[in-house]
């Protein structure tokens, strides 16, 4: 999300694509954040802790290093 | 994209595929339903069926909105345009379903129907406000993801005393319909599918939260793992429901820990629950009538009711006699099964519901795995 607009509307950037969407269902969500869309509404949030968290999951279930994703915070 | 694109690392893919084939145990049979056409989109897309072992098989379920729409519906939206002159909005996937008399909406559209296509529930509030001397009607259809959008347009359409819109609600739930393929006679009668455990749906579960689907991981001792809707995410589901039925387990899993929760969007849920209550029954595509597997608008909003407004009563209606889409839809056939799969039952020109949405598991397996099981002929 890269700027919130009037009223519950806020700018989202989708792969260099920006769409008006409504954040009236999370209505909490800051600048910065990453926000699930659909059908032109934010959903839900993303937390990035527990992204890394199952990225570097993904790893350890594949055999790999689990080094693949950076360092994640308690 | 961020958050995506790692998501999908073929690398890490066949890594986790290796896995799956060390912990499956040999000579065992494990069938996972995902319940949601996003899942049956990516099993089919990214090819994840081909790297799962033997033994593993992914039974497509019926969480893809438009596929169990029954004719029926689609018929009151298409007599809204064409019989009582009203503009029909509705979400661009809709627009192809068939209906009764070999029309669908984009046909009734050509038959001079005033019906658009929109990408938001809002977008069709907009239609209302540019046209009041119209009845404007939207065409709501979808899971718990996209009610709260429908519910924050009826009832803006209140605090904006726009008196010329209304919504045919076909709003349906998840946790009702995997309760019914789990224990109809019904179904039965068609069958019994063996299912050890669920893929369970990624941003429907955003919204209602892992809570609802503990009821019946316990009573009926079947696994579920929540996923996302990313390849890695699949597989990830896929392994923890081996482990869990190698152990005995039937548990709730969250493997979409980024984005789902226990609870839920409260937010939502609040809003849905001030606009809509259940529906004593509803008419699925594929499953029949199921009981309290739907919602209706509450009369504190009837006059955004296009049900009410405009007195419509349902008459069901049946397939297509060769189409499979019931049987595909209880996972009781596959789309190769169907004698007018790839023939007269195209993407561009489909005849049961299942070829219309690319979340349908026919449009699916003819975009990304018809040729699978065509035999390569090397000319000598």
């Amino acid at each position: 999300m890269v700027e919130r607009l009037d009223g519950d509307q806020a700018l989202v950037d989708l792969a260099g694509v920006r769409k008006p969407v409504s954040l009236a269902l999370v209505p909490d969500a800051a600048v910065g954040d990453y926000v699930i869309v659909h059908v032109g509404h934010a959903i839900g949030r993303l937390d990035a802790a527990e992204a890394e968290r199952t990225l570097a999951l993904f790893g350890e279930l594949a055999g790999g290093e689990p080094a693949a994703a950076p360092a994640i915070p308690a | 994209m961020k958050y995506v694109d790692e998501f999908r690392n073929g690398d890490l893919a066949r890594g986790i595929a290796a896995r799956i084939a060390a912990e499956v145990q040999p000579g065992r049979r494990y069938s996972f339903m995902e319940f949601c056409g996003g899942h049956t989109h990516a099993l089919s897309r990214y090819g994840i069926t081909e790297l799962l072992p033997d033994g593993v098989r992914m039974i497509h379920g019926p969480g893809c909105p438009v596929c169990v729409l029954p004719i029926g519906r689609i018929d009151l939206a298409i007599g809204l345009a064409l019989e009582r002159g009203a503009i029909v909005c509705t979400y661009g996937d809709t627009m192809r379903v068939p209906a009764s008399q070999g029309l669908s909406l984009i046909k009734a559209k050509a038959r001079g129907g005033d019906i658009r296509m929109v990408y938001s529930a809002a977008d069709a509030l907009k239609i209302a406000a540019a046209n009041p001397t119209r009845e404007v009607v939207f065409l709501a259809i979808g899971f718990e993801t996209t009610t709260p959008p429908t519910a924050l347009a009826i009832r803006a359409a209140k605090a904006q005393g726009l008196a010329n819109f209304s919504v045919l609600a076909c709003h349906v739930l998840t946790p009702s319909a995997i309760t019914h393929i789990l224990e109809s006679a019904e179904v039965r009668e068609f069958g019994s599918v063996p299912i050890d455990g669920f893929v369970g749906p990624a941003h429907v579960s955003i919204v209602i939260g892992s809570a609802p689907y503990e009821h019946f991981a316990e009573e009926y001792r079947k696994p579920v793992v929540i996923a996302g809707f990313e390849p890695l995410d699949v597989m990830q589901a896929i392994l923890m429901l081996v482990r869990q039925v190698n152990e005995g387990r039937a548990e709730v899993e969250n493997q979409f820990t980024r984005a789902v929760t226990r609870e839920g969007n409260l937010a939502a849920q609040k809003l849905v629950a001030e606009v809509f209550e259940l529906r004593s029954s509803f008419e699925w595509r594929g499953l029949g009538e199921v009981p309290y597997s739907a919602l209706q608008i509450r009369p504190a909003y009837a006059q955004f009711d296009a049900e009410r407004r405009f007195g419509l009563a349902y008459r069901p209606v049946a397939d297509h006699k060769n189409c499979e889409c019931g049987a595909i839809l209880r996972g009781v056939k596959r789309p190769a099964d169907c004698k007018l799969f790839g023939t007269v039952c195209t993407p561009e020109s489909p005849m049961g519901s299942c070829m219309v949405s690319n979340e349908g598991a026919c449009a699916a397996h003819y975009a990304y795995g018809r040729f699978r099981d065509v035999a390569v002929v090397v000319p000598a």
